[in-house]
């Protein structure tokens, strides 16, 4: 298996707040990982320094043997490493089709002069992602509200939009932040089989932060667990249940 | 595809219905010089809070120096026409380039404010257009530019109005709006789903600054005269006005509260002392009973009464 996400020795500082130290991380092609612990532990930090939002202050990162280091958001996105947030950020006063619409930015070529008069490149282009954006809207059951307004949409359909959104920027590699909170159990099994099926139907690596743990024990291959902000374990769901360090960390030490 | 130019279609042929009767009533002489010229003036104004939605509207920057650019296309097209003697058009394209590479030198650093300082900022480079302007003897300098041949009629204001509705109109109908919009929305979210937003914002100022300079072409022919007292910062807020007034992001809005500001304004020039008071209890009441304007950021269009009056679907 081939390396996609190499993250070497990652440290960020914010002033004297060592938000994440030393962070190794590796992500196989077609891999799920999951990545875990307490709150406050860095965890959406990291996910920041993987997408750009934040530099890292040290350290090397790479997607598929290209560094990230300098790239601006928007270009790790073109680049293939497509994200949704923990904090749902959708648009949330367009319509679902406009918000999938957006994603597909980086796959249309047409230039302004060209939208301007309606060419032909224009008009096919647009034509082709309405169609693609209405069929994945379909994959996750949300065809029927295509054009809703996105702030209405119940809560469990608005994390749905956003893996659908990310999805439209066809990444190689998706990173989920706490895809299942506020989920019930139900919603949380039906999105556990969603991950896994887009991830074989796409072809995708999947990283994953999440605090239910019957999620990440059941689909997750491999798992990271992040303690104030330092790797303190990884390896498969059954060596991370026993890991002692880990049970430290999650319920504390025996007195 | 067929059906997006069939609706482009149609609003080209009613627009050519209206603009055919009221070429007819100018012709007629059913309207007294003084509507004549203000028909000329709400084209023009269309054109600056069209304009100006897709700065403060679609991308969410708030802009308050969008008289500066118009400053800019009024001079440009005055200088060529009088000390170049180049025909109008050239004078309205060159508008155009001019004030859009000028939007573009002050896009570039200003887009990365936000919010307020934004709005500061633009304030004050409009401010400084001006003064600049002002105190270039070449132009008139405080005197103002005169003997500026009256170029504009109805025919150029309506047709120019009308490519600048279009191609507004499409642009933020394609990626290059959707971006826009997106930026509005979430910067963050639009960053991760792959669009530069730098320069997208920065575009959009371009083109936006771009049309006001071209209204301010069309303005400089229309009165024989330009002032730099015309281009202040009072001006830049009574085109903000009509655009929030008509709804930020609804260019059918901006149409309106264009067509609604200047109507209001010349039907009150008699009584000028009058006049601004109304304007403010007008967008006092505005602001308390529709604060999103008054199309919000819908299009007239898009309402199901037109569709069905249109024959869509």
């Amino acid at each position: 298996m081939s390396i996609l996400l190499e993250a070497k020795n990652i440290s960020k500082l914010f002033g004297g707040l060592k938000a994440v130290s030393n962070f190794n991380m590796t992500i196989n092609k077609g891999e799920l990982v999951g990545l875990i612990g307490p709150n406050g532990a860095g965890k959406t930090t990291a996910f920041n320094l993987f997408t750009g939002v934040y530099q890292p202050t040290s350290g090397t990162l790479s997607l598929d043997g290209r560094s990230l280091l300098g790239m601006k958001p928007s270009q790790i996105t073109q680049r293939g490493l497509a994200r949704t947030f923990q904090n749902i950020r959708l648009f949330s006063e367009l319509s679902v089709l406009d918000n999938v619409k957006i994603a597909y930015h980086t796959h249309l070529n047409y230039n302004l002069l060209e939208a301007a008069f309606r060419f032909g490149r224009y008009i096919k282009q647009e034509r082709q992602i309405e169609e693609t954006g209405r069929e994945l809207l379909k994959i996750f059951k949300l065809e029927d509200k295509a054009d809703e307004i996105a702030k209405n949409l119940p809560y469990g359909a608005q994390r749905r939009l956003e893996i659908a959104r990310a999805l439209a920027t066809h990444p190689q590699l998706l990173l989920l932040d706490e895809p299942a909170a506020g989920m019930n159990p139900q919603e949380t099994n039906e999105l556990m089989d969603m991950i896994s099926w887009i991830r074989k139907e796409y072809a995708l690596s999947i990283l994953l932060i999440e605090h239910d743990m019957s999620l990440v024990m059941g689909i997750c291959e491999r798992i990271y667990v992040l303690e104030y902000g330092s790797i303190i374990a990884q390896g498969v769901p059954d060596e991370i249940k026993k890991n002692p360090e880990v049970i430290r960390a999650y319920l504390g030490e025996e007195a | 595809m067929s059906s997006l130019r069939k609706t482009d279609l149609k609003a080209i042929v009613i627009s050519l219905i209206v603009f055919a009767v009221l070429q007819g009533l100018i012709s007629s002489e059913a309207l007294d010089p003084f509507w004549q010229l203000n028909i000329i003036v709400i084209c023009i104004n269309i054109i600056m809070s069209v304009s100006l939605n897709l700065i403060n509207g679609y991308t969410g920057q708030f802009s308050l120096g969008h008289a500066g650019f118009m400053a800019i296309g009024a001079y440009t097209g005055a200088v060529l026409s009088v000390n170049f003697h180049m025909p109008f058009i050239v004078g309205l394209i060159t508008a155009f380039v001019t004030a859009a590479i000028i939007g573009c030198l002050i896009g570039l650093p200003t887009m990365r404010l936000s919010g307020d300082y934004l709005a500061i900022a633009t304030l004050g480079l409009g401010e400084i257009i001006r003064i600049v302007i002002m105190n270039v003897n070449y132009v008139g300098g405080a005197a103002g530019f005169m003997g500026i041949p009256k170029s504009t009629n109805f025919a150029w204001a309506f047709f120019v109005m009308l490519f600048v509705v279009f191609f507004i109109k499409n642009y933020v109908n394609s990626s290059f709006g959707r971006a826009c919009v997106a930026i509005r929305e979430n910067e963050i979210a639009a960053e991760a789903m792959g669009v530069n937003t730098t320069k997208y914002k920065v575009l959009a100022f371009t083109v936006g600054a771009g049309f006001a300079g071209v209204a301010g072409c069309l303005f400089a022919h229309t009165f024989y005269i330009v002032h730099p007292s015309s281009f202040t910062f009072l001006s830049s807020f009574n085109y903000l006005i009509m655009v929030v007034m008509g709804g930020m992001g609804s260019i059918t809005g901006s149409i309106a509260g264009a067509f609604i500001l200047t109507t209001i304004s010349a039907l009150l020039s008699d009584w000028p002392e009058l006049r601004m008071s109304i304007y403010a209890v007008v967008l006092i009441a505005l602001m308390f009973y529709r604060p999103q304007g008054l199309f919000g950021n819908i299009e007239i269009t898009s309402l199901p009464i037109f569709k069905r009056f249109k024959g869509g679907k």
